[in-house]
């Protein structure tokens, strides 16, 4: 419970400020904090200057009991014959946790047919490999695949848990975190080590992004935590350059009973969809269309200019939500997280839902019609002017034989 | 066929304001409403109990003005609700949350059938869904985006949407199904609706009334902590490219050409 130190409090009003919920008012010269509203955040407590509010906390877990948890896994998703990219980029975070904490990193790959290429991820930096490889792991059920993950985490005992925040990893971690009866951090966008307590610090958007929250996980293990796609690089496969080269890797191939891959869950049938034009996790240019876009030719010019850059073609969410484009090519807060060489928003207006979902491009154009638009203040380069025009002359300049699309 | 349908309140998106100088919500003027992807989980819910008969309740766990949620959901055709509400409650993380929900559905009798938005939209996170199906000891398919029932009612046949396109799977109840918008499209209240909603009594529920663990609510059975929170900052780096819209395109094509892009 949250507690007001009535002694300590100067009633200086620093903490109604803070306060994200609306939970805490100055009464006469102190604060009173709205149960109803406050969700025992601890930003109010974190920064009230005079040390009046505390929250109690149970400690649970005792230091000896954590102390037996030790090394970092990624877990490796396996699908359709391949490993998921998000895997590669999970383990080059995985390794610089892993050497922050002096302990192993470990893969876990589940998946039929997932044995025969486990070599690449200790190309990726992995030093070891749990392989569970069975004919009957070809499709995905939910239960099997959290059965098999938190009864090897329970025997082994893995500090820290990472994860691709892929529909596949989405749906069943949280399955492995209640079995373990621990936390899990959803969509973090940074991950680090505190050196004092080795204790995860797990950063996510909140608010739909609007504010970034820390998360840790004090007093029970493993600390699992989820990671979009292209939220962080992937190592340099290159034996010379990753510094993984002459790594050792060991492969540990999982027995499986068959009560291991019982399943409620039937797949009868897998559709992989033919996506139109290149995806957005896999483009390094990305021409993204926001609601200042106006109309739908202008969404084909966009297109076109996609296309002669080889790039994909992305979208707003008022731009998905009015149907114009699939929602497969929504970027940001709900929709996919890019990191493109090339992004070009035209019409964007840079809504912290979706900033937070192309941030991390490398070079981002805007064009704009607004000049106070808040895309401006992220942007490499900006356009104030015509997205109709400034297309138009993109395609003639750009692209050959291109112009003139209707309007 | 006992179907329950987990719902959660949350501010509308629409109204929420951001004072991105001190970092707070805006709170005043805010409406509270359902959860979006949830009214695709009421409509599934009804769905199937128009097939195979049984009775719908909603369930949520939030404030007592959580109670507005459930007589919308009950306007719109579910036949009970109830609140699950508590400041022991205050704090809870999603493992404590899908706790505290299963014990209401334990107290409810159990359930042959449960659909749940497949997140929120003021958390993100979509675990509560699958947290849940773990505490209750049944199979969960996420992110549903088309459903049929199996012959004989025994289950669902759903296509199970994914990046690349999706799996059509089957489902033998009891089950837990998470619901994306393209599933279906929820129904309006009906007036009839509207008038049983208005009457409706709405139990709430403490932690004591679920016979809840005091340690596995709230802060206490939540393993997770917010340590800190700031306001993101993006890197400054623009440079607005000047004169006629031909001479702004011309320089772009030049800087795009000078990083290798063209």
């Amino acid at each position: 419970m949250i507690s007001v130190d009535k002694e300590l409090c100067s009633g200086c009003g620093v903490c109604p400020d803070v306060c994200s919920y609306g939970a805490i008012s100055l009464v006469g010269d102190t604060a009173q904090v709205d149960l109803d509203k406050c969700t025992l955040c601890g930003t109010c407590a974190e920064n009230c200057p005079a040390d009046a509010i505390t929250i109690e906390r149970e400690e649970t877990g005792s230091a000896a009991e954590l102390d037996q948890w030790r090394g970092v896994w990624v877990f490796a998703e396996f699908r359709n014959g391949e490993y998921a990219p998000v895997v590669f980029e999970l383990l080059g975070k995985g390794r610089e946790l892993a050497d922050a904490l002096g302990e192993e990193l470990c893969a876990v790959a589940i998946g039929s047919g997932s044995r025969d290429q486990a070599e690449v991820l200790g190309n990726a930096g992995a030093d070891r490999v749990l392989v569970a490889d069975s004919p009957e792991l070809e499709g995905f059920s939910e239960d099997v695949w959290a059965r098999i993950l938190s009864r090897l985490a329970s025997e082994q005992k893995p500090e820290v848990i990472l994860a691709g925040a892929t529909s596949m990893g989405r749906a069943f971690l949280p399955q492995v975190a209640t079995m373990l009866e621990t936390g899990l951090t959803a969509d973090c966008t940074q991950l680090e080590i505190r050196a004092e307590d080795r204790a995860l610090l797990q950063t996510r958007p909140a608010f739909g992004g609007n504010l970034l929250a820390t998360i840790v996980c004090p007093n029970h293990r493993p600390q699992m935590a989820t990671v979009r796609p292209n939220v962080f690089r992937a190592p340099s496969m290159d034996f010379e350059d990753s510094g993984n080269s002459g790594r050792q890797i060991e492969i540990d191939e999982i027995e499986l009973s068959p009560e291991d891959l019982k399943s409620g869950v039937r797949v009868v049938e897998r559709k992989v969809e033919d996506l139109q034009g290149p995806d957005l996790a896999n483009s390094q240019v990305i021409v993204t269309a926001g609601r200042g876009i106006g109309s739908e030719d202008n969404l084909k010019a966009l297109e076109q200019l996609a296309n002669c850059l080889e790039g994909a073609v992305g979208a707003t969410r008022a731009i998905t939500d009015a149907g114009w484009i699939s929602h497969h090519h929504q970027i940001g807060q709900t929709g996919a997280t890019v990191a493109p060489k090339l992004y070009l928003g035209f019409g964007v207006s840079g809504a912290i839902q979706h900033l937070v979902g192309m941030q991390g491009s490398e070079i981002i154009v805007a064009v704009n019609k607004d000049p106070d638009a808040p895309i401006f203040d992220v942007a490499t380069y900006g356009i104030v002017g015509d997205v109709h025009e400034i297309l138009q002359l993109l395609l003639q300049r750009i692209c050959k034989g291109a112009g003139q699309t209707g309007g | 066929m006992n179907i329950i349908v987990c719902i959660k309140q949350v501010p509308d998106a629409a109204s929420v304001k951001w004072d991105r100088e001190k970092g707070t919500l805006i709170r005043d003027g805010v409406k509270s409403v359902i959860n979006p992807f949830d009214y695709n989980a009421i409509e599934a819910a009804l769905q199937v109990r128009d097939e195979l008969g049984g009775t719908v309740t909603a369930v949520t766990m939030g404030p007592p003005q959580a109670e507005e949620a459930i007589r919308e959901a009950i306007s719109l055709g579910v036949d009970q609700g109830v609140v699950v509400s508590d400041r022991a409650f205050a704090g809870a993380d999603t493992l404590a949350t899908t706790y505290t929900l299963s014990k209401a559905i334990e107290k409810l009798g159990g359930a042959d059938l449960v659909f749940c938005g497949k997140q929120a939209i003021d958390g993100d996170t979509a675990q509560v869904g699958p947290g849940l199906s773990v505490r209750l000891g049944i199979p969960c398919v996420t992110c549903i985006g088309d459903m049929e029932v199996l012959e004989g009612g025994k289950g669902l046949r759903v296509k199970r949407m994914n990046e690349f396109g999706y799996d059509l799977v089957e489902v033998e109840f009891p089950a837990l199904f998470t619901t994306i918008a393209s599933l279906n499209t929820p129904r309006v209240p009906s007036l009839k609706g509207k008038m049983r909603a208005k009457k409706a009594k709405i139990p709430v529920w403490t932690a004591e009334d679920i016979g809840a663990d005091p340690d596995r609510i709230g802060l206490k059975g939540s393993p997770t902590q917010v340590a800190s929170t700031y306001i993101p900052t993006f890197e400054a780096r623009k440079e607005m490219l000047e004169g006629s819209p031909e001479e702004q395109v011309e320089a772009l094509v030049e800087r795009l050409k000078g990083a290798g892009i063209l």
